[in-house]
């Protein structure tokens, strides 16, 4: 589905990612970890298409369903099926959460030749997905983003995603500032979303969060770099023994 | 006096909200629609202005002995007064010897059966978007159409003559309803209030008349399209709207004018009295030309509009939306002397291009428990200046008076410019006064954040401002809440590359 190969980028000038391989198939659920400043999110932003990192197209190549993602702006990444989960999602004040989904969702039908959901149609399709993040019913008439807590932001992104369904799912940070409840509702949510047909990238900087979605792979980034991969097992040795083994095992290696 | 600037207030690395600035301005001369002229036989009287003009016009409309008087004296006034320097806005000022003051098409308009309208000036209103045959019409409205100086058409009057409702032209009302222009014509706005309502209670040749008798609901909105066409000339519009004890009206005004080189003046004044439970809300979706983007061409607008809130309990609400125009210089205002009275303004104002706009309101609290609020959106893009001037006065008998103000700033790229410069005098130690200000821009945040959903761009753009701006949009009746969205869209289109 996904394939990375060499993806180097910086932002003013400085490389953040140098040189990452990294390969996705249909079904399965990566978790990405790393200590702060390895370049986890950026990595989640560039897959998505941010323009706030140049990426060196000349070495990288990142394809997505045989397509050159690196050429395509996010909207049209969006559309072909990525989906980010932001790690602080933005408000919109005066758009009400049902209007932007429903925006949303009719331009990605809309590039995959379907008609456009009427406001009848959507409402509900975004009753029976809000059940699944347990958003209650008032939250459709909110604004973007606009007042909510940082667990209602976590619950809105994931809502997003049952909503634009999309085949390649990236989640920043989701984790980041949620208590255990909300933690347990978030992590119940993607786990619904599981499909033999949707894959997951987790972006983590603890493991808590693959107590409750198992990962099939876990890698670990560090300086820009994944330094090791392996199975679910990997987090739990990155839990009871922290980074910094991982720090002097690459550092004397290098 | 608290005056607070916002100047320039942040800068950013060059992001793509500013280098699409040289895109929006490249629109900004493309997007207007309503650019072209209607080709038609036009009688205009010589440049220049004196009181032989003036004489002429009052003659040339038929008009009474007193009205002739009534301009004179306007005129005397006006030679007397300087033309104001204080709003933050810069331009030549108009040579006002080099501009006729009388255009209008040379057919005699008959407004009594759209039949004999010239064909021309139908199809003028209708590529406009303001079909005037009736029966294409939509039934909820009631239009009068002003093309240059003179009122062409006015549909629905009989509807509302039915009810015992006067919508026509004032040039009509001058003539058939002479009692009631001669007793409130001026009483808001009087002939020396300011440099530009004075040259328009001189030299004003049409606009809209209305009124509604006590008791009566108005049960159609009603409507006034102004329509610059001939080069050279000013529109000086008057428009007189009374609604009588316990009546209710909505009254929307639209305009538009092509695109020229030189720039045009616009100087109209509106006078609103609400007598005793009476409510007039009043919404302006202002387009006129504006320039092009080496701020060439493009209309003065130096407007003057007022209400009194004359009886208790009456209403008046200030609803608009500007767009258009070179030089904005308009503050739509209240005075609020009935007991019970209540304010309200509620305004969005885009700048582009070169545009300069410096707009607001007055509220003037002077009976007890009045109430006004202030709801002001301004967003500025391209090398455009957007100003807020607002002043709350509470005068010492108005006991419990109440105003909440709330200016919010959105700024596009980083050339532009937003203020804000409130005026607070309050005489009345019971008063309650709120001041709110915020200044924020479009940030490549909420752009990635749209995107990442599959939303282009300049779809994220016009859905962050039409957010921006719903509290406004929330006071304009449906179609015209459509028609400013619609209007927003297309003046941003391009902003990003």
């Amino acid at each position: 589905m996904l394939t990375v190969k060499n993806l180097r980028a910086s932002v003013n000038g400085v490389e953040i990612l140098k040189g990452i391989d990294f390969e996705v198939k249909a079904g399965e659920v990566h978790a990405i970890m790393g200590p702060n400043g390895s370049g986890k999110s950026t990595f989640a932003q560039v897959l998505a298409g941010s323009e706030a990192y140049e990426v060196d197209e000349a070495a990288s190549e990142v394809t997505f369903l045989g397509e050159n993602l690196l050429e395509l702006p996010a909207e049209e990444r969006a559309r072909r099926g990525i989906f980010l989960a932001f790690q602080y999602p933005v408000e919109i004040p005066g758009i009400t959460n049902a209007y932007f989904l429903r925006a949303a969702l009719n331009e990605i039908r809309k590039s995959r030749g379907e008609d456009p959901l009427d406001p009848m149609e959507f409402q509900e399709l975004l009753e029976e997905k809000m059940q699944l993040v347990q958003l209650d019913s008032a939250y459709a008439e909110r604004f973007v983003n606009a007042g909510f807590s940082g667990g209602e932001k976590k619950r809105n992104e994931i809502l997003q995603l049952a909503v634009l369904d999309p085949k390649l799912a990236i989640l920043d940070e989701t984790d980041s500032g949620l208590d255990i409840d909300a933690l347990r509702i978030v992590a119940e949510g993607v786990n619904r979303l599981r499909s033999p047909e949707r894959a997951f990238i987790l972006v983590t900087h603890y493991q808590r969060l693959l107590n409750y979605i198992v990962p099939d792979y876990v890698h670990v980034l560090y300086k820009g770099r994944i330094v090791r991969s392996g199975g679910r097992e990997l987090a739990l040795e990155l839990e009871s023994r922290g980074y910094d083994w991982i720090r002097d095992e690459v550092e004397i290696t290098a | 006096m608290p005056e607070n600037t916002h100047d320039k207030p942040i800068s950013t690395p060059a992001s793509r909200v500013d280098q699409s600035t040289r895109e929006l301005e490249e629109m900004a001369s493309r997007g207007y629609r309503y650019g072209w002229t209607t080709d038609i036989e036009t009688e205009i009287f010589p440049k220049g202005l004196n009181e032989d003009i003036i004489r002429a016009l009052s003659l040339r409309k038929g008009e009474p002995e007193w009205m002739t008087e009534w301009r004179l004296k306007a005129y005397r006034q006006w030679k007397t007064m300087e033309e104001p320097r204080w709003a933050k806005v810069s331009y030549e000022t108009p040579d006002f010897q080099d501009i006729s003051y009388y255009a209008a098409p040379k057919t005699t308009p008959r407004k009594n059966s759209l039949e004999e309208v010239d064909p021309k000036l139908l199809e003028t209103f209708e590529k406009l978007g303001i079909p005037l045959e009736e029966q294409k019409r939509l039934s909820g409205v009631a239009v009068d159409a002003v093309f240059d100086s003179v009122s062409v058409a006015t549909t629905h009057r009989d509807i509302l003559a039915r009810k015992g409702i006067i919508f026509c032209p004032i040039s009509e009302a001058i003539r058939d309803h002479p009692d009631l222009v001669r007793r409130y014509l001026g009483s808001v706005v009087p002939q020396g209030d300011n440099f530009y309502a004075a040259l328009n209670s001189a030299v004003f040749s049409d606009g809209s008349f209305v009124y509604i008798p006590p008791g009566v609901k108005c049960p159609m909105d009603l409507s006034t399209y102004f329509r610059i066409n001939a080069s050279q000339t000013g529109q000086f519009e008057r428009t007189l709207i009374i609604a009588d004890e316990g009546a209710e009206v909505r009254y929307l005004e639209g305009c538009t004018a092509p695109m020229r080189d030189e720039n045009q003046l616009h100087a109209a004044v509106v006078e609103l009295v609400a007598h005793r439970n009476a409510i007039i809300r009043y919404a302006t979706v202002q387009n006129w030309y504006a320039g092009d983007e080496e701020g060439r061409g493009g209309i003065y607008n130096f407007v003057t509009k007022r209400g009194t809130c004359l009886g208790e309990n009456s209403r008046i609400s200030w609803t608009q939306v500007e767009t258009g125009s070179a030089i904005t210089w308009k503050y739509p205002s209240c005075i609020l002397k009935g007991d019970n009275s209540v304010g309200e303004f509620y305004s969005v104002a885009l700048t582009k291009g070169r545009q300069q706009a410096d707009t607001g309101t007055k509220m003037i609290h002077i009976g007890r428990n009045t109430s006004s609020t202030i709801i002001s959106k301004t967003i500025s893009a391209g090398q455009s200046d957007n100003s807020y001037r607002g002043l709350v006065r509470v005068m010492p008998k108005a006991e419990n008076a109440r105003n909440y103000t709330q200016c919010d700033s959105l700024l596009m790229g980083s050339r532009c410019g937003a203020h804000t410069f409130p005026y607070i005098d309050v005489r009345n130690p019971s008063a309650r006064v709120e001041h709110e200000a915020s200044t924020s821009k479009i940030s490549e945040d909420q752009l990635f954040y749209c995107q990442a959903r599959g939303i282009r761009p300049e779809d994220a753009i016009s859905l962050v401002v039409n957010g921006f701006c719903k509290e406004v949009f929330d006071h304009l009746p449906m179609e015209f809440a459509v028609e400013a969205s619609r209007l927003l869209s297309v003046s941003l289109e391009g902003s990003v590359g």
